[in-house]
């Protein structure tokens, strides 16, 4: 028996006037796992996830979200149906507390009268999730769910977006570059984060350029070149310098029965 | 060049023996700081305190002349048009917006609602109506200007002022509707005019209202989603966007409740003055922006409590008759407004600094 895919793109294709930013690509995430994808600039590598999370519209392939197809056309269309997004500059609002930006777009209204007719926030009920959620990636000291958010380290920040994104998504979260603002130490923290999340069953799609990260986290790593999928691999099975190597085209990549097109089974 | 994966994390092997506190949360020490971050928090503070202190220091200065229950209503009075129009003010400066239509919208709503009585015979409830809707129309067209053709609210604003009051006069005809006839045939237009008295306290429906208004901006702000996301698209729109938030959808409502505000303010102007004028409410716009300024509420968005626009319009409205019972130049007055304008944007800036 064969694993349905979270996602399978096939024969994606996105064009920007005269240069093709995603050619015939394909694309395939699995329940349960962290894939990386990796690429040099410009091989597309962000093309092809913005195209799976309704940022940018192909221009002819399809998307399958668990085997149904699906036409996003903004990435809230994507949000809808539990797929978050974790952005590189993070998508939060500084000035807003903690509890408010992880509810950002989908407040909780009071029960009864005061959420139906005053369209009262129930405060207390987000503040509370919020802390849980934090707390349960082990983020935070309980007092601080309603500091606003620009008092945070670019850690902290990089923790509550990870928070909200693991918090609410159902099927899977992009990150996009989610150490490349950070520090050695804060990096560590959202590798932990990213590990965390994958254990609460939530697969991850993680855009890196980052080498010694994406090995470490990765099941799989998807190398994206010239606007395709070049190659699928298994970060165990691979030094680094290689994986370089078949991203800038300084090596041809393995034989298909050497890659990890489909996870090995548990 | 052949190093392995597991190899690749040996840069980061010191780590374990670093501190763990990443997350902490440090308090900042002093009271400077303290301070500073108390503003943070509660940015209406500053303006509420200068507006006690200039209270007390006229009430000092004048002894019962000034603070007196009818010199304090009084002030109400005469800023109720001025803070109506800067709660208007306050909602679109906190998407980071200008409004320089606002006096416009003002006057030709309440242009609308006279004409649409005595020029058309209209009963005055509906004219009133229409004239509520004509304002929240003006304010669509800026939104909508800003939100989906992208172009700069100051810009928009600026060009919507003049056609706004070129509509104005060229729609009265420059007519004034004497107090007298609307007295007379629709008093319903001078509701806002009505006093409750008690003992010599005059407290006017207009000075009630803009009191009411605040209080319920107040409560959306900060209450409802809607005021959340107002804050929001000021504060990093793009951001806003991403989280998930219709930006342009917020920026459209708030210049539509710009308007609607401006054109209850023209409501209450025709309450204040009692005619209908369209060369009335000219200085509008300014003294608005000034209330919203000196009331804390940041130019760059996001920053700042509606309340403050409140405290701001008072003490500009303290200052004004203050210096007028000590028999200063009016003069002193707006040299002293200069003076706290600039100083609350520095404090402003001050308390941005809170938060690096």
């Amino acid at each position: 028996m064969t694993i349905q895919p979270i996602v399978q793109g096939r024969g994606i294709v996105k064009r920007y006037g005269h240069v093709t930013a995603i050619d015939h690509a394909d694309f395939d995430l699995y329940p349960g796992e962290v894939l990386a994808v990796i690429g040099d600039n410009g091989a597309g590598k962000s093309s092809i996830v913005k195209s799976i999370c309704g940022a940018v519209i192909p221009d002819e392939g399809e998307i399958k979200i668990e085997g149904k197809p699906v036409h996003f056309t903004s990435p809230l269309d994507a949000r809808e149906q539990g797929i978050e997004i974790v952005y590189q500059q993070l998508a939060l609002s500084p000035a807003l507390s903690i509890a408010d930006n992880m509810f950002a777009g989908r407040e909780l209204l009071k029960p009864g009268i005061r959420g139906s007719l005053f369209r009262q926030l129930d405060k207390k009920r987000m503040e509370d999730f919020a802390r849980e959620k934090l707390t349960e990636l082990g983020l935070m000291t309980v007092q601080s769910i309603n500091q606003a958010v620009e008092t945070l380290s670019g850690g902290q920040r990089q923790g509550v977006a990870v928070a909200r994104a693991a918090a609410f998504a159902k099927k899977f979260i992009i990150m996009d570059e989610p150490t490349a603002a950070l520090g050695v130490k804060e990096s560590r923290r959202v590798l932990e984060l990213i590990q965390d999340v994958r254990s609460k069953g939530i697969p991850i799609i993680l855009i890196s350029h980052n080498m010694p990260h994406v090995f470490e986290v990765a099941d799989r790593v998807h190398i994206h070149r010239l606007g395709k999928r070049h190659a699928v691999m298994d970060p165990k099975s691979i030094s680094m310098s290689d994986a370089v190597a078949i991203m800038t085209g300084a090596m041809e990549p393995p034989p298909v029965e050497q890659q990890q097109l489909t996870p090995k089974a548990a | 060049m052949s190093e392995t994966a597991s190899k690749g994390q040996d840069y980061e092997s010191s780590l374990s023996k670093a501190t763990a506190s990443v997350a902490a949360f440090e308090k900042r020490k002093g009271l400077v700081p303290q301070i500073q971050s108390a503003l943070h928090a509660t940015p209406a503070l500053v303006p509420l305190v200068v507006l006690v202190l200039s209270i007390v220091t006229f009430g000092v200065l004048l002894g019962s002349k000034f603070f007196s229950p009818f010199a304090l209503t009084l002030i109400l009075q005469q800023v109720q048009i001025v803070g109506i129009v800067a709660a208007a003010q306050s909602l679109v400066i906190l998407t980071a917006g200008i409004d320089l239509s606002v006096g416009a919208i003002m006057v030709l709503s309440s242009v609308v609602m006279g004409q649409f009585t005595f020029r058309y015979g209209i009963p005055a409830p509906i004219s009133i109506m229409a004239g509520l809707m004509c304002g929240t129309l003006m304010g669509f067209i800026n939104g909508w200007l800003v939100a989906k053709i992208k172009l700069p609210p100051f810009i928009v604003t600026l060009g919507m002022w003049q056609i706004v009051l070129a509509t104005n006069f060229l729609y009265s005809a420059n007519e004034t509707i004497r107090s007298q006839d609307i007295e007379a045939e629709a008093p319903m237009l001078q509701f806002f005019g009505n006093v409750i008295q008690v003992g010599s306290a005059r407290l006017t429906f207009g000075a009630l209202f803009m009191l009411l208004l605040f209080v319920l901006l107040a409560y959306i702000l900060n209450q409802t989603a809607w005021g959340r996301h107002v804050y929001a698209v000021g504060d990093d729109k793009e951001a806003a966007e991403l989280s998930g938030i219709k930006t342009n959808k917020v920026i459209i409502t708030v210049y539509m409740a710009s308007g609607l505000i401006c054109a209850f303010a023209g409501w209450a102007l025709i309450g204040r003055i009692g005619s209908v004028s369209p060369t009335s409410g000219q200085l509008a716009n300014i003294e608005s922006i000034t209330a919203v300024v000196i009331g804390g509420i940041s130019l760059f968005g996001g920053r700042g409590a509606v309340m403050g626009s409140l405290f701001g319009a008072l003490i500009v409205g303290v200052f004004t008759l203050g210096l007028r019972l000590l028999g200063a130049d009016a003069q002193w007055t707006y040299l002293l407004i200069g003076v706290l304008i600039i100083s609350a944007v520095a404090v402003d800036q001050w308390i941005r600094k809170a938060s690096a």
